[in-house]
């Protein structure tokens, strides 16, 4: 096969916090339901530890997207923790169109322990969209940002 | 690089192996890592097999390694094992650390190349964390031995025993009146058709006599300070008008109160009770209460009647709620269950035709010491049914009310059409799903339900209409159901229709659980730790559910759950001390601007702000490491123990293979 013809393979990092996203990908492991192989995941203690600067840190490294998760809201393990991931996630897709990232690269997922189900076929969905978006380029400097994105920081 | 890492790949039989090239991780990881600092790798059938941790252990002594990857299962499963075969060597367990391949990679993926490139990228990504690791030691707190028990239903009762009777302090916290719960209110228990009260009530006045238990009825949990081993609980005392210390329960208070109340609560709204009164006559403690909102003293400024016959001068109209505040260890939650409320399905007619009951007001119905003294009779209260149905399965395993099974209501729709064969000799149609009878002597009953002539009828009932379409049908309750047995609509007319509504949370279970920090389910019940495993501990340590707060069940279940929730406890009482994970935020006072963003961030009231030096400080004693804090301190004064900002930050980058060649190289895949 030629490099052309290979389909493009995303990397993807995913944050998930101990109580139930890690849980659901450990349920979704369990019940032996099968997913996309682009994904790797790091284990937080809450959503509500996730800095920004984990999910930069990873695009600037290589990543093509990056997946957040957590327990449902009013799930949270540690009360409310999980609507701070929620804020910084709305702040962080806006940083990333400043960039010139698309937002689409940047994916919020709640699944409790029990959802293995929802949260593999949650991740097969986002690498799908993640393939179409193709490998992440960073905008060169001096180059045009496109109008749509600058829509979206306007916004 | 000064650190010697170890790596060791775990097969798990086939399990890992049958998709992961498990040889070529750990030659990988061995040649690509090693100037990482990784001096040894290995793969082996199974890492966590006394032969496979004695393994690592002669490699940390023979090898002097100073950090440990595992590359195995999910470190909910086996974290521990390996953190305990490190110590055992003489290396701190938080320097080894266990990274998924199995649920997160052989267990979800097909392709084996791609498989095996992700194992390398977690093992790396295993290996850029561990550098950073610390050596940690677990705090150690006290554990108070006293002990809080909410609800006084047979689940919370039970619980209060057994600790009680092993020699502890249990402060047992009611809101009604009296305990008991919803088994006080029973006729009879399935499917033994003992008497509820004859096996309840000698249990209530154990709870009522023991010396170790403090019984707090009519009294509100308001709040929660502290953690596992210390909470401090205030909790409210609403007011009863009664001098306890001089109130005898004579019981000549509400012979003369001329108030009369619908009560609703404990008669399920199918009799009435005084303004001063015991729900039920063997109510523990003895004392009545005022209800203040239908007294005539407290609506009109007269009356007094009671305090006038008070032998005893035990009444005091003046009383005010009192606040206090107990000291416990550990906390059981045993809040129990709403019943379903049957107006929410308006065709079958509950609340409009009168003569459709659900099941409690039956349940009442049939209680010799109930508002009909046991006659099962209309709502009329005299007309004894000639003909009864019984709908199973009403609100629950329907998507549009409870999706899931309520457990109960198939036993007790049974022990129902038992008792009023044997009391009425009415003929008796149950309208089932499915019929569902798992537990021990449950099946037999059923059988024996089957050789009564008990009609059964499969099918889920469409409509309880008085509509008649016959003469037949004229003043009867029709019921309207596909027979699917016999694929064929079915009207059958009967006197009376009870409802087997089955359980809910109750209304405030998700404020109580945020009360308590625990979490609950979609469906509002209390998440335990785990399902199979650990089914009364939940997430929060020191706080334990039992009964129906944590799902649907029967009563064996319930008590089985009080006493295994007490079990645990007593456990944790006689270790006396309680070693807490030490994943905890500590504020470098240096760096820390005194900004205060932090404060307001941590539910768990765990930041404190000297104001003095300006600074804040995490109690590590209250802090749960959830690690919010550390993400949002703008000058990164904060770490996470455990969770690091280098820890995460290199995993990351371990992840991407960063740490092998200085451009990004995507694993091949």
């Amino acid at each position: 096969m030629t490099e052309e013809t290979k389909p493009f393979e995303p990397v993807i990092i995913g944050f998930t916090c101990n109580w139930c996203s890690y849980r659901a990908a450990d349920m979704a492991g369990t019940a032996r339901m099968k997913y996309a192989p682009n994904i790797r995941l790091i284990r937080l203690m809450c959503s509500g530890r996730l800095d920004p600067t984990f999910v930069f840190k990873a695009f600037a490294g290589g990543a093509d997207a990056v997946l957040i998760s957590g327990c449902h809201p009013g799930d949270c393990h540690y009360v409310e923790q999980n609507y701070k991931a929620m804020r910084r996630f709305q702040l962080m897709k806006r940083v990333l169109a400043q960039l010139g990232i698309e937002s689409g690269r940047l994916k919020l997922l709640w699944a409790s322990a029990a959802e293995g189900a929802i949260f593999a076929a949650e991740i097969n969905k986002f690498v799908e969209e993640v393939r179409a978006l193709g490998p992440l380029n960073w905008s060169q400097p001096g180059e045009q940002v496109s109008t749509p994105i600058m829509e979206e920081v306007t916004a | 690089m000064t650190e010697r890492i170890g790596v060791y790949i775990c097969h798990c039989g086939t399990n890992i192996a049958g998709v992961v090239n498990v040889a070529d991780v750990s030659k990988w990881a061995g040649e690509k890592l090693a100037d990482q600092g990784v001096v040894i790798s290995r793969d082996y059938k199974f890492m966590c097999s006394s032969l496979g941790q004695e393994l690592i252990q002669k490699d940390i002594k023979e090898q002097k390694l100073t950090r440990v990857v595992v590359a195995a299962c999910s470190p909910h499963l086996h974290e521990k094992t390996f953190r305990n075969a490190c110590k055992g060597a003489g290396l701190n367990p938080y320097l080894c650390e266990l990274v998924s391949i199995r649920e997160q990679d052989s267990w979800v993926h097909t392709d084996k190349a791609a498989a095996t490139a992700k194992a390398k990228a977690i093992v790396s990504g295993g290996v850029a964390r561990v550098i950073h690791q610390e050596a940690l030691e677990p705090l150690l707190v006290p554990i108070h031995p006293d002990t809080l028990v909410v609800g006084g239903g047979i689940a919370g009762i039970q619980a209060a025993l057994e600790i009680a009777d092993a020699g502890f302090r249990v402060y047992l916290v009611e809101r009604e009146p009296s305990i008991g719960g919803h088994m006080a209110q029973f006729d009879k228990t399935f499917p033994t058709l003992d008497c509820s009260a004859c096996i309840l009530t000698p249990k209530m006045v154990d709870v009522g006599n023991h010396p170790n238990i403090t019984l707090l009825t009519w009294s509100e949990v308001q709040k929660v300070d502290g953690y596992v081993g210390n909470f401090a609980v205030t909790i409210k005392k609403k007011p009863r008008y009664i001098k306890t210390e001089d109130c005898t329960g004579c019981g000549i208070c509400w012979e003369k109160c001329p108030k009369k109340v619908l009560d609703n609560v404990f008669e399920a709204g199918m009799g009435n009770r005084k303004a001063v009164y015991v729900p039920f006559p063997q109510a523990v403690p003895k004392y009545p209460v005022i209800d203040d909102v239908n007294c005539t003293y407290y609506l009109k400024g007269t009356c007094k009647a009671c305090e006038k016959f008070c032998p005893t001068n035990a009444i005091d109209f003046n009383q005010k709620a009192e606040e206090i505040t107990v000291q416990v260890g550990n906390i059981i939650l045993a809040t129990g269950y709403d019943l379903f409320d049957a107006r929410r399905i308006p065709q079958y007619g509950y609340g409009r035709l009168a003569n459709v009951f659900t099941n409690l007001e039956f349940e009442r119905i049939c209680n010799a010491a109930g508002p009909t003294g046991g006659n099962i009779v209309l709502r009329d209260g005299k007309t004894a049914p000639k003909t009864v149905g019984i709908v199973h399965c009403v609100g629950s395993r329907d998507k549009n009310y409870n999706a899931y099974c309520s457990a109960i209501c198939c036993m007790q729709s049974l022990k129902f059409a038992h008792l009023v064969r044997e009391r009425t000799g009415a003929e008796v149609y149950n309208f089932y799903i499915d019929i569902r009878t798992p537990s021990k002597g449950y099946e037999e009953f059923y059988q024996r339900l089957l050789e009564e002539g008990t009609r059964f009828v499969r099918g889920k009932v469409a409509e309880v209409t008085n509509v008649a379409r016959i003469p037949e049908e004229e003043g009867k309750l029709i019921i309207q159901v596909e027979d699917t047995l016999i694929g064929k609509q079915r009207r059958i007319p009967v006197d009376m229709v009870i409802l087997s509504s089955g359980m809910q949370a109750r209304h405030d279970s998700k404020d109580v659980a945020k009360l308590f920090g625990i979490s609950c389910s979609a469906d509002a019940w209390y998440i335990e730790r785990h399902p199979k495993l650990d089914p009364v501990a939940t997430m929060t340590d020191g706080v334990y559910i039992a009964g129906c707060a944590q799902g649907p069940k029967d009563i064996p279940a319930s008590v089985v759950q009080g006493a295994a929730a007490a079990a645990r406890i007593l456990g944790k009482i006689q270790q006396k001390e309680i070693a807490l994970e030490p994943v905890r935020a500590t504020i470098n006072q240096d760096q820390c601007s005194g900004c205060r963003i932090c404060n307001n961030l941590c539910p768990f009231n765990a930041i404190l702000f000297h104001e003095d030096k300006m600074v804040s400080e995490v109690n590590p004693a209250l802090c749960q490491g959830c690690g919010t804090c550390v993400a949002a301190c703008p000058a990164g004064a904060i770490s996470g123990t455990g969770f690091s900002n280098e820890q995460i930050l290199s995993q990351i980058d371990g992840l991407l293979l960063l740490n092998i060649s200085k451009t990004a190289v995507p694993v091949e895949q």
